[in-house]
């Protein structure tokens, strides 16, 4: 297999080169911010490589893929507050909790097209929040202070930033290959034939609904995963995680990136939250030139030019920033 | 359902002799078949405050199934612009001293920015995908959340309420209940009133109800389109800001709160079949009523199954969560809601 040097896998690779090297450069110069902050991307990214199985390849807007997020968060959460702080036990129960509720979900939403899905997933994830809110052993809206992160038995230290953020980026690449191996199987063509034309699919014999509700299984299980990463990140978990904005954020990390793209929403997530941290800054450089002290002031309403932005690559980026590399446009 | 009269009649007992008197099954045969009176004004409030609130859903999910049936656009910034009747009230009920002034004046400036969005931004979504939809409609989100922090600053507003609407009246003997939520319950029911009219009786309205079926063959018939559909979004966005300004008394006027309503809303839709403006009404009339009376009387109604101390704990959660359990009832028996429109 020999990749073309197109624009599009030299843009990966450096990516890639660069999230490999990052933690040297973080701990050579003393920049532990962007090691945290980059762990948090590669975990984000996990997230949106598995929303993207289902929403890019299978065609599903799932509303509330957040809910994943909270619940591998809270099963970490729930049993290191509980005593068992073993990620051997914690980590398969956050796997197997958010594949049985994507089970429930997907039986249930996978009835149902178009809006009707945005919306149901939509509302089964506040369902799960407003489930959180109200766990007043667990901190309730609080949230949880996870003491201790998960514990590998001397494996790995996930203490140790740099070991805990080569765990996060193996894990993303591993994702990325299960899911372009899955979407390239037979298994995954039936999953994007159901996109294109459901009832064909159905009609020349395939029961597309078992496929797809196994691809919306698979991707809530990764994704559950993504957030019991995430909880040892930040050591803390909340309602906040699974809030409705951040299954926004994942689906714009998707699309921003390219859906239906295997490194498209690695792109997305690097860019999202890199934009996040660098428009402050940008708008204050740019800015302070012309308006003087009053840049830093408009540096805070960084978010009107984010939002807007959301606006232009939906209109005019089809395919996401993987569309514009690549030079076609994704219809 | 033999069963569940029994059940009702040792649950409302338990709630009259107070939560821990253990209900004692045959004992006092009496006063299980006479509720306590002040039990029956409590139910009846709280009925009258779901009604309250779901008129209110009504307004946001009428905005939005109009834009949805009309359109086919998924607007999630419709939160957005309740959220913006609620400052504009406050804002001018500010300036020039009255309420109602206030209002009217809040009202037609979420017309005007409804229109202004309609024709900068959303028309040119009209046609695409769902998830453009959402995508772009969730940064106009961001984008106003953070124009209004801008304004009006971090800080909410709070609005206040004239005299004349302040005081309560008595309904039943006995029954107090707040002038202000009468008049939210009037007001709701004489716009679903309006819109009943405007969209079945009115020449406007069967132009609009030709727009939702046939786009092309309307235009060609020498209907400018374009012009409806930017009427029907201000129209709709109209609603979502009187919802948001009648809320405003009630609750403070802050950045995202058009945001967890908006959910309610769809919720709404999707019960009642989107496009469904009758569908709407029934279902955000449904929610209000389960939302508000499963908060008020659902901890007493689980002390009857678990231990007090585990109730008080499950209550809060499971009772913000009924409306939702609800929806997937209803998406799993009738999957395009109770109303669907048929012609889409």
């Amino acid at each position: 297999m020999t990749a073309p040097l197109t624009p599009r896998n030299v843009v990966v690779a450096v990516l890639l080169l660069l999230l490999t090297v990052l933690p040297l450069y973080a701990t050579a110069s003393g920049h532990v911010f962007l090691l945290t902050l980059f762990t948090r991307v590669v975990i984000l990214a996990i997230a949106a490589v598995s929303l993207n199985l289902i929403l890019g390849y299978g065609g599903m807007v799932s509303f509330g893929h957040a809910v994943y997020l909270g619940i591998g968060g809270y099963a970490v959460g729930i049993l290191a507050f509980e005593g068992a702080t073993s990620g051997f036990v914690q980590w398969p129960v956050a796997l197997v909790v958010s594949a049985l509720f994507a089970l429930v979900v997907g039986a249930l939403s996978l009835r149902t097209r178009g809006v009707y899905f945005i919306m149901i997933t939509l509302a089964f994830a506040q369902l799960v929040y407003y489930f959180g809110v109200g766990l007043d052993r667990y901190g309730a809206d609080d949230g949880l202070s996870i003491r201790q992160r998960s514990q590998f038995a001397g494996l790995v230290n996930l203490s140790d930033r740099v070991q805990f953020y080569y765990l996060c980026l193996a894990l993303l690449v591993a994702a990325i290959y299960l899911t372009w191996r899955i979407v390239n199987s037979r298994f995954g063509l039936v999953i994007r034939g159901a996109r294109s034309n459901d009832r064909r699919m159905r009609a020349i014999g395939f029961p597309t609904f078992r496929y797809r509700l196994t691809g919306f299984v698979i991707a809530g299980a990764i994704c559950g995963l993504a957030g019991a990463l995430l909880a040892n990140h930040t050591g803390f978990i909340s309602p906040a995680t699974m809030h409705w904005t951040r299954s926004g954020d994942l689906i714009v990390m998707v699309v921003l990136g390219g859906m239906g793209s295997s490194f498209g929403p690695l792109i997305g997530a690097v860019l999202l939250l890199t934009l996040e941290e660098a428009l402050p800054v940008l708008i204050r450089v740019v800015a302070s030139p012309v308006f003087g002290d009053a840049a830093a002031r408009m540096a805070e309403y960084w978010q009107i030019m984010l939002g807007p932005l959301f606006l232009l690559v939906v209109l005019f980026a089809r395919g996401g920033i993987d569309g514009l590399l690549a030079g076609e446009r994704r219809g | 359902m033999a069963g569940l009269v029994p059940a009702i009649h040792v649950f409302l007992r338990s709630v009259s002799q107070g939560v821990d008197a253990p209900a004692k099954p045959g004992h006092d045969e009496r006063e299980a078949c006479f509720p306590n009176p002040r039990l029956m004004l409590l139910f009846v409030e709280q009925c009258l405050n779901g009604l309250q609130f779901g008129l209110l859903l009504f307004l946001l999910a009428a905005g939005l199934t109009l834009v949805f049936g009309i359109m086919d656009l998924v607007n999630l910034a419709h939160g957005s612009l309740y959220m913006l009747g609620a400052y504009f009230a406050a804002t001018f009920a500010a300036l020039t001293d009255s309420f109602v002034a206030g209002a009217v004046l809040a009202l037609a400036a979420t017309l005007v920015v409804g229109m202004a969005l309609e024709v900068v931004a959303l028309r040119r979504l009209y046609g695409r995908d769902h998830l453009d939809h959402v995508l772009g409609t969730f940064g106009l989100i961001l984008f106003f959340n953070e124009l209004v922090r801008m304004i009006w600053g971090p800080a909410g507003l709070s609005l206040s309420l004239p005299m004349w609407l302040i005081l309560p009246v008595e309904l039943l003997p006995g029954l107090y209940y707040p002038t202000y939520r009468i008049a939210i319950i009037v007001t709701a029911l004489a716009v679903a009133l309006f819109l009943y009219v405007l969209v079945m009786r009115t020449r406007l309205g069967m132009l609009i109800r030709a727009g939702a079926s046939n786009r092309e063959m309307t235009g060609a018939l020498g209907v400018n389109i374009n012009l409806l559909y930017t009427m029907v979004f201000g129209l709709g966005a109209a609603l979502a800001g009187l919802a948001g300004l009648m809320q405003a008394p009630i609750l403070t006027v802050q950045i995202g709160m058009g945001e967890n309503i908006l959910i309610l809303a769809f919720v709404v839709i999707i019960i009642g079949g989107i496009g469904s403006i009758r569908g709407a009404f029934i279902a955000a009339v449904l929610v209000g009523l389960i939302d508000t009376i499963g908060r008020a009387f659902l901890p007493d109604l689980l002390r009857l199954v678990l231990s007090s101390r585990a109730a008080s704990t499950v209550a809060p959660a499971i009772s913000s969560m009924t409306i939702y359990l609800l929806m997937a009832v209803v998406l799993v028996l009738r999957p395009e809601g109770l109303f669907p429109v048929s012609s889409k």
